[in-house]
């Protein structure tokens, strides 16, 4: 009876053919369980594949162990301190009565600003790039430097919007120069997934609109861009995220820990959650160091509150174009 | 000089053919642009709706339409037919100016669209496609659009759309391209829920809502199945009365079924044009006899 070997090393009638001494088989290779022998899912590729399987969903769960631990710690030291004074209170020198409100504020309103800034001109940029530069070596050397620039280490960007913004522009220690250096820091990120985004849609639907006698732009507006929008919108999340979590350019264009007054305009003076929780942490009180767990844990709220609604907002555009 | 007349008079195919009375049977084919033709064409046949004169057509410095002239009859169907890459959607979409949408893409020579030179200083190419429509080998609907959006969309894109005329401008291009019956009850649903000839007949309403004068069809029959295409060439039929019809196909009995005139295009080159009962029955030109004997292609 010839049997195949199915795992690939060997000679056929070693292994798989003992294996096989065992078990009653019909003429046709056909064992009483009704399968064939050509197609036994038993041997060495098979616990190879198991393995692989165990270790991808090891590689999924031990990151994730990681960060629900992480989580876990900070919520318990923090959720002491949780509570409506907390998020109502601007800071003080005495830690039982510090709040995070001016830290909040200040980062709702960079976080705004950077987006209506970097937004129009990264999808500006993306546009220009994908639907109207030619393709050649001046755009593959753009296209290589602006994923170069995703890569730049933060706090050159600070440095950058400390050279710009602050000094040369004049705007001083304010919102403004924060929001803007910010706003280049995402820039590069706006852009790609931007253009990543406009290259899905099917150039068949450009064609279409073309032939219609519609023009260029309004093909790209009316056409184009409502179908790049989830991912574009994608790009935001990613953005948004990155302009609330940034600490080290902050530090450098000059957000305050401690202000006591919400920003009144562009060129207020201004804190951010990030900031004020840096702040926190490097004090030696235990007090303090609640203070900062209690902070992160709003960070991390407001964070993923302002994820959900742009994932929200992708979700439906998704939906409405499937 | 006298020598070449001859063949300047006949399709710009300077290849000697050993067929003598080319020129005769092409007669509606030759506007060539360097020898005036006397007034008596004007009587022999009606004007043509679109002609082309000298067409060559290059993507980047690869030159896929050589000097072609041909003039397309007003309110007839002309096929254009050829082997796969001789060039027949190029020369379609030179007839549209949207060849020139590709980059890289140019073309010389003349297009005109009753009498007038559509790539002459200062038109507007994106006024020219709204009076030649395009419909395309593989259906495009708008997917985030309804099936009546979709029917509005070049109106409503153009700024052209007046609210109060949509419902009946939109009924009137979907009775048109004979899907009315099929989709009166569920016009709000999205275009792409139709099936594939469905689809394609939204996009034939799609083009004529914007009422051209024109119609380009790039193989429009080559994604479905022979019902859904046996639909769409009655419905070409149907629309001759009109629109002037171009119809791109590598299918020569659908060419055969559907046509008055017919084209047959080689490497770039127009070899022959005549009605097409002619051209497929006794040929002048032994490449197309060969072509549509199956001897090639
Ligand atoms: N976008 C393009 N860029 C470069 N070459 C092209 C492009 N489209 C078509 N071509 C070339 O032009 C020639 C004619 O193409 P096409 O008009 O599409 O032929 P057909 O429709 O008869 O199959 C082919 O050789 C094809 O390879
Ligand atoms: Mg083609």
């Amino acid at each position: 009876m010839s049997t195949w070997n199915h795992n690939g090393k060997g000679d056929p009638g070693s292994r798989s053919a003992r294996r096989n001494n065992g078990r009653q088989t019909d003429p046709m290779g056909v064992n009483r369980t009704g399968r064939s022998d050509r197609f036994d899912a038993r041997g060495w590729r098979r616990i190879g594949e198991k393995l692989f399987v165990w270790a991808c969903l090891a590689a999924v769960f031990i990151p994730l162990l990681m960060l629900a631990c992480l989580l876990g710690d900070v919520i318990i030291d923090g959720i002491g301190r949780l509570s409506w004074g907390f998020l109502t209170s601007p800071p003080s020198r005495r830690a039982g009565s510090a709040g995070i409100l001016t830290a909040m504020v200040g980062s709702l309103y960079l976080v705004g600003l950077t987006a209506a800034l970097a937004l129009p001109l990264g999808v500006g940029a993306a546009i220009y790039l994908e639907e109207y530069g030619r393709r050649g070596r001046l755009s593959s050397f753009i296209e290589t430097n602006i994923s170069n620039l995703a890569g730049v280490p933060s706090v050159i960007y600070g440095l950058l919007g400390l050279g710009i913004f602050v000094r040369a522009l004049g705007m001083g220690r304010s919102l403004a120069a924060g929001a803007c250096t910010l706003a280049l820091l995402v820039l590069p990120i706006v852009i790609m997934a931007s253009r990543e985004a406009l290259r899905t849609v099917p150039y068949a639907l450009r064609e279409a609109s073309y032939a219609l006698g519609v023009t260029r732009w309004r093909t790209i507006r009316s056409v184009v861009l409502p179908m790049a929008l989830p991912g574009i919108l994608t790009g935001a999340i990613l953005s948004i995220s990155r302009a609330m979590g940034e600490t080290a350019p902050l530090i450098v264009v000059g957000a305050l820990a401690y202000i006591s007054f919400l920003p009144r305009g562009l060129d207020s003076p201004y804190s951010a959650l990030p900031i004020q929780i840096f702040n926190w942490v490097s004090r030696p009180q235990q007090e303090f160091l609640d203070n900062a767990a209690a902070g992160i844990v709003v960070l991390m709220a407001v964070l993923l509150a302002l994820n959900a609604v742009a994932i929200l907002l992708r979700n439906r555009y998704q939906r409405r174009l499937d | 000089m006298t020598e070449l007349a001859p063949q300047l008079l006949s399709v710009p195919s300077p290849s000697a053919t050993p067929v003598e009375d080319r020129k005769a049977s092409n007669g509606a084919t030759l506007p060539s642009a360097r020898i005036e033709r006397p007034a008596r064409r004007e009587q022999m046949e009606e004007s043509p709706k679109l002609t082309a004169e000298e067409l060559s057509a290059w993507f980047g410095a690869k030159q896929v339409l050589q000097r072609v002239s041909l003039a397309i009859p007003a309110n007839r169907v002309t096929a254009i037919i050829g082997p796969s890459g001789c060039g027949k959607s190029t020369l379609l979409r030179c007839f549209n100016r949207m060849h020139e949408t590709v980059t890289g893409a140019r073309a010389t020579g003349k297009v005109r669209l009753d009498g007038q030179d559509i790539y002459a200083r200062g038109v507007d190419p994106v006024l020219i496609r709204r009076q030649i429509g395009m419909v395309f080998q593989k259906p495009n609907p708008f997917p985030s659009m309804s099936i009546r959006d979709n029917v509005l969309s070049g109106l409503r894109l153009t700024g052209l759309l007046k609210r109060e005329l949509a419902e009946g401008i939109m009924e009137r291009a979907l009775i048109q391209a004979a899907l009315w019956e099929e989709v009166q009850d569920r016009l709000s649903e999205p275009g792409i829920s139709l099936s594939g000839g469905q689809q394609q007949r939204l996009c034939i309403a799609r083009a004529l809502a914007v009422e051209p004068e024109v119609l380009l069809m790039d193989e429009p029959c080559s994604a479905l199945d022979p019902i859904a295409t046996a639909r769409i060439e009655d419905l070409m039929h149907s629309l001759s009365d009109r629109y002037t019809i171009v119809i791109v196909t590598h299918n020569m009995q659908q060419a055969a079924r559907v046509s008055d005139q017919t084209a047959f295009l080689l490497m770039g080159e127009l070899v022959e044009f005549g009605a097409t009962d002619q051209l497929f029955t006794s040929p002048h030109d032994v490449r197309t006899e060969d072509y549509i004997t199956g001897k090639f292609g």
